[in-house]
């Protein structure tokens, strides 16, 4: 075997060497200096991410393993927005990894974070289901452990035993899939599975094998009717560990859908999957929007607008050309920044006065303005009101999904737009508690952290510019239409 | 009487049906765990199958059942110490008591 053949993973080495720096430190440090070890992962993590959009990682070929593995331009592009979405999540826990109960093992938090982080990269850049389904296990298991991070917290127990058990049972099914994707062509390599599947046309073991691994695959991303998990696990796990799993482990399982469905299952799309796919967007957008209605914790209230979210991101695949795939790229980026601005302000404040609940929210422009305005930034993003960022990613969204031209799908977009009208008025009522209402504020006036200022720095800049500097979509649009 | 693909794959789907059913009805999260293993189990004996029957040239089917047994059980430890910690906390592991966070 040729072992230069490692090297084509470049961006997995460096990340193993970011963590195994961050894991000696860690372990062999005297106490007194491992204060330090949050700001040590965040500085080598931030030289890893800048390293990252160097051009020279796209030098020398790009496969490797007999075609098991693969990096090209979109995938290393996919990666670094991951990169920049985990930074920022890393720099916001900075504070919450100062607390009493969390110090002592403050640095498997960061080694944990970036192992599930390989295990992403993983998924993402497999041509292989074996190599995929180790990348799914390698990201989904350490997260049940930080989902029980909060030891002294019933909670984040409660949290973890949901997220474990859900997650095991959507791979078993997942697997069930796989084994009959097998049973039907012989082959796990992606490029082998589209071969045997070319011309074979829809037949009924194909449809349950697909049914199995999308509902699979519908688990991580939180699709409606598999996202029963998504609330209590987002209100139980620690903030960090929250925004965590709704922007990254989201983002990358999306990547890895629009990966597997276009690659494997490309040639049977209006055959086999277009019509699940559809309904599953129309349930999830609409479901995840009416039940962020009725939520009073913060928390729980971001978890089911994730839920609506992970269906707008959904209509990026339905859109099946590369087109779809830059607006996909757009979506989650302008997401990351969008959802974890929200997060921080949520941390700020449960870090300060440990309160979740929008009822605190109330009057909250009086005592802490900056906060108030961030929120109202992120909020309106996610709602997707013009200028900021969100605005474009839902406009690129719907145009890429509507350039497939077929009534079905204009339907679809109707009803996405109608549920966008709804998400406004949730998203508008945290406004509203924070800017209109009347009462005073339980939430005392307070000085945030240097470490969260930065990271709600760096969120607002992403929503603000995002939007309005053409380069980044066009970018992306122009390496997905060479791919 | 030769034994066909069909002896096997029937046998395997019942074991993943059982394992569905007793995760949706047990209580107790260990029952919860040994019925997600019945379905991961399931799956090798499909894989297994499947490579022995119809694709008896390469051992992709074999191979990847290795890794899933591992991972499986990789699972199994991270559930089991997760299980721990909830008993330690509320001293009982019925999943019907787990409802903290629904009001």
């Amino acid at each position: 075997m040729d072992y230069s053949q490692f090297f084509a993973m470049k961006q997995e080495i460096g990340l193993m060497v970011v963590f195994l720096l961050v894991f000696i430190f860690d372990t062999f440090m005297p106490r007194r200096a491992q204060g330090a070890v949050g700001v040590l992962s965040c500085v080598l993590f931030g030289i890893f991410t800048a390293w990252g959009f160097c051009p020279c990682l796209l030098d020398g070929v790009s496969d490797a393993f007999a075609g098991m593995y693969e990096a090209g331009p979109v995938v290393v592009n996919i990666k670094n927005i991951l990169n920049v979405g985990v930074l920022i999540v890393m720099i916001q826990a900075l504070r919450w990894a100062r607390q009493d109960m969390v110090v002592i093992r403050r640095g498997e938090f960061y080694e944990l974070l970036m192992l599930t982080l390989f295990g992403m990269y993983l998924m993402i850049s497999s041509r292989h289901f074996l190599l995929f389904v180790i990348g799914l296990e390698t990201a989904s298991l350490p997260l049940a452990a930080m989902v029980a991070f909060d030891k002294h917290r019933y909670e984040s127990h409660e949290a973890a035993v949901k997220y474990v058990l859900t997650a095991v049972f959507s791979s078993a099914i997942f697997l069930m899939g796989l084994s009959f994707v097998y049973g039907l062509t012989g082959s796990l390599y992606y490029s082998n599975i589209a071969g045997a599947l070319m011309g074979e046309g829809s037949s009924a073991l194909l449809i349950t094998a697909l049914a199995f691994v999308i509902a699979g695959v519908g688990f991580k991303l939180s699709l409606v009717p598999f996202h029963l998990w998504t609330a209590d696990v987002y209100q139980g796990a620690p903030t960090p560990v929250t925004s965590y799993l709704s922007v990254i482990s989201k983002g990358s399982a999306a990547f890895a859908f629009m990966v597997i469905l276009f690659q494997v299952f490309g040639s049977v799309y209006a055959d086999a999957w277009e019509w699940m796919l559809y309904a599953l967007i129309v349930l999830t957008i609409t479901v995840g929007n009416l039940f962020a209605i009725r939520q009073h914790n913060m928390k729980r209230f971001l978890a089911f607008s994730s839920i609506s979210q992970a269906g707008y991101i959904m209509l990026g695949i339905m859109a099946f050309d590369g087109m779809g795939i830059a607006a996909l790229m757009y979506y989650v980026l302008v997401y990351i920044f969008s959802n974890l601005a929200a997060f921080g302000v949520i941390g700020a404040i449960e870090n300060n006065c440990g309160k979740v609940d929008m009822a605190d929210y109330n009057g909250l422009y009086r005592t802490n303005p900056r906060l108030a305005f961030t929120m109202m930034l992120a909020m309106f993003s996610l709602a997707g009101i013009p200028p900021f960022a969100g605005f474009f990613s839902k406009f690129f969204i719907f145009t890429s999904a509507l350039s497939q031209g077929s009534v079905a799908i204009y339907v679809l977009v109707f009803i996405a737009l109608l549920n966008t009208i709804i998400s406004l008025y949730y998203y508008l009522l945290v406004v509203k508690a924070m800017f209109i209402s009347e009462e005073t504020s339980t939430v005392a006036t307070f000085r945030s952290a240097a470490s969260e200022r930065i990271a709600l720095w760096v969120c607002v800049a992403g929503i603000l510019l995002l939007g309005i500097v053409s380069c980044f979509y066009t970018h992306l649009l122009n390496i997905t239409a060479v791919a | 009487m030769d034994l066909t693909l069909i002896y096997y794959l029937v046998p395997s789907m019942i074991m993943f049906c059982c394992g569905v059913y007793g995760f949706i009805t047990r209580h107790n999260m260990i029952a919860m765990l040994i019925s997600l293993e019945l379905m991961l189990n399931a799956v090798d004996i499909n894989f297994v199958v499947f490579n022995r029957y119809l694709y008896p040239h390469a051992l992709e089917g074999m191979f990847f059942t290795l890794f899933a047994i591992a991972i499986a059980a990789a699972e199994t430890a991270v559930a089991i110490a997760i299980i721990i910690n909830v008993f330690r906390a509320a001293k009982n592991i019925d999943v019907a008591d787990l409802t903290k966070m629904k009001n």
